[in-house]
């Protein structure tokens, strides 16, 4: 199969696509939306609230990067300022990244690629949109009216006697957003264990399916941590004893270690779900199966297991012994080993493949350049001595950035392009696609790059003014942001349009060979007709048997 | 083959299917037989499960975290509370989970209004618990163990407790109350499931071929339980070899 072959999506006249019943069209009304079960349409509510809260927390950044401009920061007092980048880290961290990928495609793709009718429990699932949909309008409101300062790690005891913002309303939303992605993890877990279709053995699971079960075993384990952490800094702050604060003799350390035990593990709840799309598009636009199956979801688990135990590293100059230290460094270089495998194996996979550069596949091909050089940069802040020195600098803001944003951002936008025509039985704009994903590319080395140069020349990070030198980098910055936020604005704008006026596919536009390329675009309520049977591998490509071949 | 296809044979999935007219009212969609759904929602019982054993274990850390700090004042702030109560309270529950086991069992053979009994035995322990925990809770008002509400700092300075480590009593006695504090939500929580349990019974809604929410209840009740085997001795028991 060549590229020209793929597009445009061939109409299948046997079927016509506008009477079949699907999800979409089996019941109309506002209530027979909020009050579903079927995860498909869950999928979309969330895609409709995570999507507003990218643009919310996109908007919030943008004001800073603005203020940035200039080494005064002329834009915003400092108080402001600091309520900004905090509304920034909070939303996008616990409101876009952590619930994105399982919330939105997990929910939408794993019952499908799995063969089952839906998830093993429908109305938890709802529930968990709920939570995330209370939550997020709760944190919303406490940080427009008044907001916190804190930033998004919250460290006592700044958060919990020194400022006086709205931290308890802002921590009770988050509360409940983390019981929300609790929920759905929960689901993915046991739906995954018993909802498999006759002849689905683990080894023919996509590598997505993989992906997500290690993304909620995290989920599982490390957000009652988060949440009883959080619990208890409210009632600290409330009640004014001191279990982290040193001046009531607390100890501030001991909130860090429950923070990061949660919320480094939590980087790998945001970035797991990406090598799992990843691994889902590459061998579909190379047309080749996937290299080194077994490896690549042996490596999902082996990071999710790994990430529980690296969790103080970001606590090297917290006041750490150096013997503890220099353990948490050592296994933090651990995590790299599962995810080299991952780059190496992908690379394997489009080495003699026949590769089609449809969007999804440049958002992935993104990916997988931009995930590499922050995974390499990430070896440097896990060496204690190169730490040291860039500990809480640009450098970290950057590094950190070329992993949730170039790589997560970007495969979520590459796995959203990848099943639109799924999800939507429309297909977007190959050529404003294809342009989008060149610019969010073009944007995001242009505003990323330059902060690892001053961040690296020591410029502090949240700091709302800086020394001259550093001006000429924060302008390239501020430029190459907004350069990013046309490159998001831009989809936004085409899939809209595509959703009445994208020519219609067929159940399997991309040849794809996964399972949920089977059923019909979009899907009827009860996901297939007919229960599948499953007598093969998730990717085989390479022997001519794709599905729906033109 | 699926796990569920191994583990049942179609005749048995068959079976169920057609001649219960009840199982044909519960089986949800999305499964292929009760037995099926039942073994997936003790699944997920269990993995739930698995996520609060990692809400108290943050709590448990934390208690162990101080101890290590300040051991002779932990130890110290740990002697002021009652044990009686609490010891009374592990009796309390330890038999309400035997009444459970007996209402699951009573299930299995069929024995409709055993189970009807028994649930309700259950509840009423939880309840007697609440009880005697609230009667506690009152006791420690009024030794004025409640720090940043009614705390003293002089009776504890009377008691040895050197006036600089006082901080750490107050922590000690906030995680008690936490601690003790979360697990007397989730008693009540299952006290409201068991009843909705017995409601159930008593219209007809189990039978021995599906008991499954009877079984997930179970399993909750059990945890809770089990959570306060652990609470009582890192609480109540911490200081006593120094009696």
């Amino acid at each position: 199969m060549t590229t020209a072959t793929l597009l445009p999506p061939a109409p299948q006249p046997a079927e016509p696509p506008a009477e079949r019943s699907n999800y979409l069209n089996v019941s109309y009304g506002v209530v027979s939306w909020l009050l579903t079960k079927d995860h498909k349409r869950i999928a979309i509510l969330y895609l409709i609230s995570v999507t507003v809260m990218f643009l919310l927390g996109g908007v919030a950044i943008s004001i800073v990067r603005l203020h940035l401009m200039t080494p005064q920061g002329a834009l915003v007092s400092a108080d402001t300022y600091n309520r900004l980048f905090t509304m920034h880290g909070v939303i996008m961290v616990f409101f876009f990244l952590v619930p994105v990928a399982p919330a939105v495609l997990g929910n939408f793709c794993l019952p499908l690629m799995i063969g089952a009718k839906d998830l093993a429990f429908p109305r938890i699932n709802l529930l968990s949109w709920y939570l995330y949909v209370i939550g997020g309008a709760w944190t919303l409101w406490a940080m427009l009216t008044e907001g916190v300062d804190t930033g998004w790690t919250f460290y006592a005891p700044y958060s919990s006697q020194a400022t006086h913002y709205n931290v308890v309303p802002t921590l009770i939303g988050l509360v409940l957003a983390g019981f929300s992605s609790l929920f759905t993890g929960l689901n993915f877990i046991v739906s995954t264990h018993w909802l498999r279709a006759p002849g689905l053995t683990w080894f023919r699971l996509p590598i997505f399916v993989w992906a997500m079960y290690g993304t909620s075993f995290i989920s599982l384990l490390a957000v009652p941590v988060l949440a009883m952490a959080l619990i208890l800094l409210m009632l600290e702050r409330l009640l004014h004893i001191g279990i982290f604060d040193p001046a009531l003799g607390g100890d501030p350390l001991l909130f860090q270690h429950l923070f990061w035990f949660y919320s480094h593990p939590a980087v790998y709840i945001m970035i797991l779900p990406g090598m799992g799309i990843v691994s889902e598009v590459i061998p579909c636009f190379a047309r080749k199966a996937l290299f080194g199956y077994t490896f690549v979801a042996f490596s999902s688990l082996a990071i999710a297991f790994l990430s529980f135990l690296v969790w103080a590293h970001h606590m090297f100059v917290a006041g750490i012994t150096l013997y503890a230290a220099l353990i948490f460094s050592c296994l933090s270089f651990l995590v790299a080993v599962p995810s080299a495998i991952k780059v190496f194996n992908w690379t394997a996979t489009l080495y003699k493949g026949s590769i089609a550069f449809e969007t999804p596949m440049l958002f992935c091909l993104g990916f997988v350049a931009l995930f590499t050089a922050g995974g390499l940069t990430g070896l440097f802040l896990a060496t204690l001595g190169v730490d040291i020195h860039v500990h809480d600098t640009y450098f970290v803001i950057a590094h950190f950035h070329f992993i949730m944003v170039g790589g997560m951002v970007m495969a979520y936008m590459g796995g959203l392009h990848f099943w639109w025509p799924k999800m939507t039985g429309r297909m977007y704009s190959q050529w404003w696609s294809r342009l989008a994903a060149l610019i969010i590319f073009v944007g995001f080395f242009l505003t990323f790059l330059p902060q690892f140069i001053v961040g690296y020349n020591g410029m502090p990070r949240r700091y709302y003014q800086y020394v001259p030198e550093f001006q000429v980098w924060n302008v390239l910055s501020s430029a190459g942001a907004s350069i990013l936020a046309v490159g998001y604005v831009l989809p936004l704008a085409y899939l809209i349009y595509s959703l009445r006026y994208g020519p219609r596919t067929g159940n399997n536009p991309w040849g794809a060979t996964g399972l949920e390329w089977q059923t019909a675009s979009p899907p009827p309520r009860d996901n297939f007709d007919v229960t599948p049977t499953v007598v093969r591998g998730p990717y085989e490509y390479d022997t001519g048997k794709a599905q729906n071949e033109p | 083959m699926s796990l569920k296809d191994t583990l049942f044979t179609e005749a048995e999935q068959k079976a169920l299917f057609d001649h219960t007219f009840l199982a044909r009212e519960r089986l949800e969609e999305q499964y292929a037989s009760l037995p099926h759904q039942s073994e997936t929602a003790a699944f997920g019982m269990w993995v739930f499960l698995a996520t609060e054993v990692m809400f108290f274990g943050t709590l448990f850390l934390s208690v162990g975290a101080y101890w290590c700090l300040a051991p002779e004042v932990i130890e110290r702030a740990s002697l002021e509370l009652n044990w009686i109560i609490g010891g009374i309270n592990t009796l309390v529950l330890l038999v309400s989970s035997l009444m459970m086991v007996l209402a699951i069992h009573s299930a299995q053979i069929n024995r409709q209004s055993d189970v009807y009994r028994y649930l309700l035995l259950t509840a009423g322990l939880g309840v007697c618990f609440l009880c005697f925990k609230a009667l506690e809770y009152y006791i420690d008002y009024r030794e004025n163990l409640i720090p940043g509400f009614k705390f003293d700092e002089a009776e504890w300075v009377s008691r040895g407790v050197d006036a600089s480590q006082i901080g750490y009593v107050k922590i000690f006695l906030f995680l008690y109350w936490t601690m003790t504090g979360f697990h007397a939500l989730h008693v009540t929580i299952g006290i409201v499931a068991v009843l909705v349990m017995a409601v159930l019974t008593r219209r007809g809604h189990f039978s021995a071929e599906y008991y499954s929410p009877l079984d997930v209840t179970g399993l909750y009740w059990h945890f809770v339980d089990v959570v306060w085997i652990f609470l009582f001795p890192a609480l109540y028991l911490l200081g006593t070899h120094r009696l």
